[in-house]
């Protein structure tokens, strides 16, 4: 018994020169919500446009459902959902016509009504297309990923576009799709929302996978140290903080102290030196690492939206 | 799959009514050009003719119907449905490019028979136009014409990468084959030149096999077109199911 339903190895892809995807490798298990990010052009888009039956790859080997999907993609399409980075449909197509039409292309279908009500577009039903917001667009390719009662979706960059609002409400279905069984593969732009959301995380760089692993993990290996930041009254060095066993690094900046720890001890140190001092804190802020500094330990580029 | 072609038929006829421009010139144009040169020449014999012009033209008319919506509609269609990545949302799904092909052929096609439908009534309404020939072969002459325009239209339309690349490709195709092929005006009008060129479209094939029908000559006397049109047929089906582009 495997309880993969994506296996992907060594695949690659390139558009003339430009090598989109590099020879990447890595599995989903049956149930897990699975993660990719990276970079824009880093080939998160070439990556599940090869799973989902979208694009024939140069070389490697990709298995989706036990199934190939160049040779049986048709067999495939029925049992996933894309919900594509880009996409439109006709401008003048309702979005009931819409759910309507797609629901005819497959054998077994969710009910179309649900999807809407659950997306929060039950009363968009009658409008046209063109006459939505981006984020209800967005909400409308994500109901149509689901109109065919996929075991596997993929969701390119399920919540860009979306108010804080309706991102919150995505993660909530994404969850319960998962309850519900299905496998979900999603890239994303957002750090915070890889780290709630996913099991595990794929992390690539120009067509590279470059790490892969649960988000705690992967903030324990790559996040770097926790960082303390206070201010005090009256100008004070931070160096005075570096004999703390744990703490890693101290730096000025502005009317602050940066205090890089590898321990949560040196917090507790510094805390009582902080004390001992007798100087008044201003401000006194913990940061533990974040899928983000990962990010950018790895990538060495700073996430933008 | 079934289910699929009329789903996509039906919402391709929804989206055609909901066209003004497509609706203008695939419906309203020919006839507009038809009550135009009926009133100018009536209907009345030709001299040594049971027929007058109306019952000489109706099929170029219909003719300018079916290359109006075969090639221009179909044609902007599917480029823009191309261009725009529609084509692409429809690939993420199990359906299959000769089931869109189908479903918006049966679209378009419902749309030529309303086109034909208006210029035959206004035709027997309002310049007594008469029918001279066998209806089965009629009905025959004018299924084979339209297959072999739609295949015509096929091939830009699976192929055209963008909406107005789609554009110039149909107009070049279509504005010619109007002039020359007796939708616009009467072939006889034409240079002897003009007359072979025009034999290159399928358009002049269908017109005239129609014609003659109408009039009343034998569909079998007209080998030659039925080639024609079923040659069309042929390689516009070999060219979209080979070569369609979905993105
Ligand atoms: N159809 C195409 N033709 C040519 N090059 C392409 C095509 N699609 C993508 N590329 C190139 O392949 C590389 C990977 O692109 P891809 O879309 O997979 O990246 P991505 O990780 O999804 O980026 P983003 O975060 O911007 O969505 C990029 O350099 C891109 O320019
Ligand atoms: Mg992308």
């Amino acid at each position: 018994m495997n309880s993969n339903v994506v296996t992907v190895i060594d695949l690659m892809k390139h558009y003339g020169e430009v090598k989109a995807v590099d020879g990447i490798t890595f599995s989903v298990k049956k149930g897990e919500i699975f993660g990719i990010v990276g970079p824009n052009g880093a080939g998160k888009t070439t990556t599940i446009e090869c799973l989902a039956g979208m694009r024939k790859y140069d070389s490697g080997s990709v298995n989706v459902l036990d199934l190939n999907p160049v040779t049986d993609s048709k067999l495939l399409k029925e049992r996933i959902g894309l919900q594509q980075q880009e996409s439109e449909i006709p401008d003048r197509l309702k979005i009931s016509e819409a759910m309507l039409l797609f629901s005819s292309f497959y054998h077994k279908v969710l009910d179309w009504t649900d999807l809407l009500k659950q997306l929060n577009l039950w009363e968009k039903r009658d409008a046209y297309f063109s006459s939505l917001s981006g984020g209800q667009k967005k909400r409308l390719f994500i109901a149509m990923a689901l109109i065919g009662d996929p075991e596997v979706v993929f969701l390119d960059e399920l919540t860009s576009g979306l108010d804080p609002q309706a991102r919150r409400s995505i993660w909530e279905l994404v969850k319960n799709l998962q309850e519900q069984g299905r496998t979900i593969v999603l890239s994303t732009h957002y750090m915070d929302e890889a780290e709630k959301l996913c099991d595990r995380i794929a992390i690539i760089d120009s067509g590279k996978l470059v790490a892969l692993d649960s988000p705690s993990n992967l903030i324990s290996m790559y996040g770097g140290f926790t960082r303390v930041s206070f201010s005090v009254k009256g100008k004070f060095p931070a160096d005075f903080f570096a004999r703390i066993p744990g703490v890693e690094s101290t730096k000025d900046a502005d009317d602050k102290c940066i205090i890089e720890v590898s321990k949560k001890s040196a917090i507790v140190e510094i805390v009582k030196a902080l004390d001992g001092l007798n100087q008044g804190l201003d401000s006194f802020q913990i940061q533990a690492a974040t899928l983000e500094d990962v990010f950018l330990n790895i990538t060495g580029i700073e996430v933008r939206d | 799959m079934k289910n699929a072609i009329a789903a996509i038929a039906k919402s391709e006829f929804i989206l055609f009514i909901r066209e003004p421009s497509a609706f203008f010139f695939t419906l309203m144009f020919p006839l507009l050009m038809m009550l135009l040169f009926s009133s100018i020449w009536g209907n009345d014999p030709f001299p040594e003719m049971d027929f007058g012009y109306v019952d000489f033209s109706v099929s170029a008319f219909m003719g300018m119907v079916m290359a109006t919506a075969f090639l221009m509609s179909l044609t902007a269609n599917m480029a823009a449905y191309r261009e725009k990545g529609i084509l692409k949302r429809f690939r993420a799904t199990p359906v299959s490019p000769s089931a869109i092909l189908t479903g918006q052929l049966l679209a378009v096609f419902a749309i030529t028979l309303a086109g034909v439908f208006l210029l035959l009534v206004a035709g027997f309404v309002f310049f007594n136009l008469r029918f001279y020939g066998n209806i089965f072969e009629y009905i025959f002459a004018f299924l084979l014409s339209a297959a072999s325009i739609a295949a015509l239209g096929f091939i830009p339309a699976s192929l055209a990468p963008t909406a107005r690349s789609g554009a110039v490709i149909a107009n070049i195709l279509y504005f010619p084959m109007l002039f020359l092929s007796g939708a616009a005006l009467p072939r006889s009008m034409l240079p002897d030149f003009m007359q072979k060129v025009s034999l290159l479209f399928p358009l002049t094939h269908a017109i005239k096999l129609m014609q003659e029908v109408w009039l009343g000559g034998s569909l079998w006397e007209h080998p030659d077109h039925i080639a024609v049109l079923s040659g069309f047929i042929l390689a516009g089906l070999f060219v979209s199911v080979k070569y369609f582009k979905w993105e």
